[in-house]
């Protein structure tokens, strides 16, 4: 076992996901089932090779700090659930 | 019947007035009217703004100045945004979003003169290899209703197959053009990482994600890939090398090029032994036109699915958190305060797959797990990309199955993802290392499916990509034969 169906729960909890009973147990056995076959890692000997988080050795792409066409207000709102004029609505954060 | 041309033979037919761009595009609106009540390739259909491109098409070609693509009809999966154009993604937190720009793929396309029939069907978040995971509907398998396309961008596939658009673009983060390409029997393209640009391309895993063609043949494949590739400011991850011309590079053959054949891609577990004769006869023409091939060796393909399993998912998990029902997408109503509506948003509005994966990717990242997961797949990636460079030293080109099997029928591996995930055994090395892969077909079952031949290649080799799939192509007339569906 890799991953305790309390840890699924847990996890997912730090993701904002709802998981109900049903789902939380078949979550947990597929999540296993990867976890499990993912360990084969193990057998290779990494020991000092350095990790790659990209394929491409890529360097800095910078331009120059100029003003640039932008999305305006009203379009950067036009696809927010709630809106006013001018921001995006959230519920109440702070309790009155 | 026009929707059955390809590309470079509808363009000439243009130029020469013997056919309109609007009768193109109307012809392949009918077939799609006829036909994808029972493919379900498209999520969106759009047919008001394709006759409007079609004549804005006939236009241009009147006065003179036509673009490379002009009039032509392409279907783009629904992961690029298109502005003004609902882009889904295949998940129900972005069911309504109508994206206010364009992405690079789709200026340089619309520059060019396509005409964008509609979006299709994927997996949910590209998430997948059969289109089953799509919030919204089924693809079918033009070529046996009863089977997948392949994903995640099997709506793409289906419509080059069913001859539903003329080409296609779609998103590569594991194998989701060529598993597609190859399990519908068109060819497609997974070029370099940082070859096109990811500007406007809803993110999955942002060191893996590549945009890339699907199309009925090589020569067509090249002519969308000319377009779309090169460097946008845009994207920081774009590449400034130049863009060569694919087509250019066609006729030489192969004499002088040497193909490695990886050793380890023979002894697979699962492998279907139809699938190793059609790719052991593809090695045969490949000599016969020249090539040597010799065997090579990527020792840790064995931990590839495993390395990538960790990384993509990482990567999702990360990528993912930007759907909080506040700027854009699903929010869910019901919710009393800020954290349910976290919660229940993304609960709602993401499907079991992309839950599983946000998960697996939360867990791999998180205090604890994260040197025992991550960083050794980030080893172990660097290891993959070790194989290919020596590799590199010894040949040219790689030859590989696509998939495992042909395509599976519906219903056999929704349930079991980790059998799913390893039917992308060969095509997600490409992905952990950046190269480009090709998926061409080549050969069919006994049950009338096709089957795919990838040719990998070096980072920004493409035009030698092109080059020995063209010829297998002149060799061979798989890529001639269609599905039997009326």
């Amino acid at each position: 076992m890799n991953i305790t169906r309390k840890e699924v729960l847990q996890v997912a909890d730090l993701a904002r996901l709802d998981l109900d009973d049903a789902a939380l147990d078949k979550m947990s056995i597929q999540i296993n089932d990867v976890l499990g076959y993912v360990d084969q890692m193990n057998e290779v000997d990494t020991g000092e090779v350095t990790p790659t988080s990209h394929a491409l050795s890529l360097t800095n792409a910078f331009r120059e700090d100029e003003k640039t066409e932008h999305l305006d207000r009203k379009r950067a709102l036009s696809n927010a659930p709630h809106a006013d004029d001018e921001t995006f609505v959230v519920p109440r954060v702070i309790k009155a | 019947m026009p929707h059955r041309l390809t590309i470079h033979q509808a363009r000439r037919l243009l130029l020469e007035k013997k056919i309109s761009a609007v009768e193109l595009t109307q012809a392949v609106l009918d077939r799609i009217r006829d036909v994808d009540e029972r493919v379900g390739a498209y999520i969106t259909l759009c047919e008001a703004s394709a006759l409007e491109q079609a004549r804005k098409a006939d236009r241009r070609i009147a006065s003179g100045d036509p673009s490379p693509l002009t009039g032509i009809p392409v279907a783009v999966k629904d992961i690029l945004c298109t502005r003004g154009i609902r882009t889904t993604c295949g998940s129900r937190i972005l069911e309504n979003f109508i994206p206010p720009y364009d992405a690079t793929v789709i200026q340089r396309l619309e520059a060019a003169g396509v005409v964008i029939v509609g979006k299709t069907n994927m997996d949910e978040f590209a998430m997948g290899s059969s289109n089953e995971y799509s919030a919204f509907k089924l693809t079918r398998n033009p070529w046996d209703l009863s089977r997948i396309p392949g994903g995640s961008s099997g709506g793409s596939a289906a419509a080059v197959a069913a001859d539903m658009c003329l080409g296609a673009i779609g998103s590569d983060t594991g194998g989701s053009v060529r598993q597609p390409a190859s399990h519908c029997g068109v060819v497609g393209m997974k070029p370099t990482y940082g070859r096109v640009s990811r500007f406007g391309l809803v993110a999955f895993a942002s060191s893996l994600d590549q945009v890339g063609p699907l199309a009925k043949c090589v020569h067509d494949n090249a002519l969308l890939m000319k377009v779309i590739a090169g460097h946008d400011p845009k994207d920081s991850t774009s590449a400034p090398e130049p863009v060569p011309d694919y087509i250019q590079a066609f006729g030489k053959g192969l004499d002088g090029v040497t193909i490695g054949v990886p050793a380890e891609y023979r002894s697979m577990e699962g492998m279907d032994p139809e699938v190793s004769d059609a790719v052991s006869t593809a090695v045969e023409t490949m000599e016969r036109m020249g090539a040597r091939c010799v065997e090579v060796s990527l020792p840790h393909t064995p931990y590839a699915v495993a390395a990538y399993y960790v990384i993509a998912p990482s990567e999702a998990s990360s990528n993912l958190a930007r759907y909080d029902g506040v700027k854009y997408g699903f929010r869910d109503p019901e919710a009393a305060d800020l954290a349910g509506m976290y919660r229940q948003t993304r609960s709602k509005g993401f499907g079991p797959e992309v839950q599983r994966r946000i998960i697996i990717g939360t867990y791999c990242l998180s205090a604890g797990y994260y040197d025992a997961y991550y960083r050794k797949a980030s080893q172990v990636r660097s290891l993959i990309i070790r194989d290919f460079k020596n590799a590199f030293e010894s040949c040219r080109l790689l030859l590989s199955p696509v998939a495992p099997t042909p395509a599976f029928p519906i219903g056999e591996k929704v349930e079991d993802p980790l059998t799913m995930y390893l039917s992308d055994v060969f095509t997600l090395s490409a992905n952990l290392a950046g190269i480009p892969g090709i998926s061409v077909p080549c050969g069919f079952s006994g049950q009338g499916l096709p089957i795919g031949l990838q040719i990998m290649g070096n980072h920004f080799d493409e035009a030698m990509l092109y080059r020995a799939a063209h010829q297998f192509e002149q060799a061979t007339d798989y890529h001639l034969k269609k599905p039997p569906l009326q």
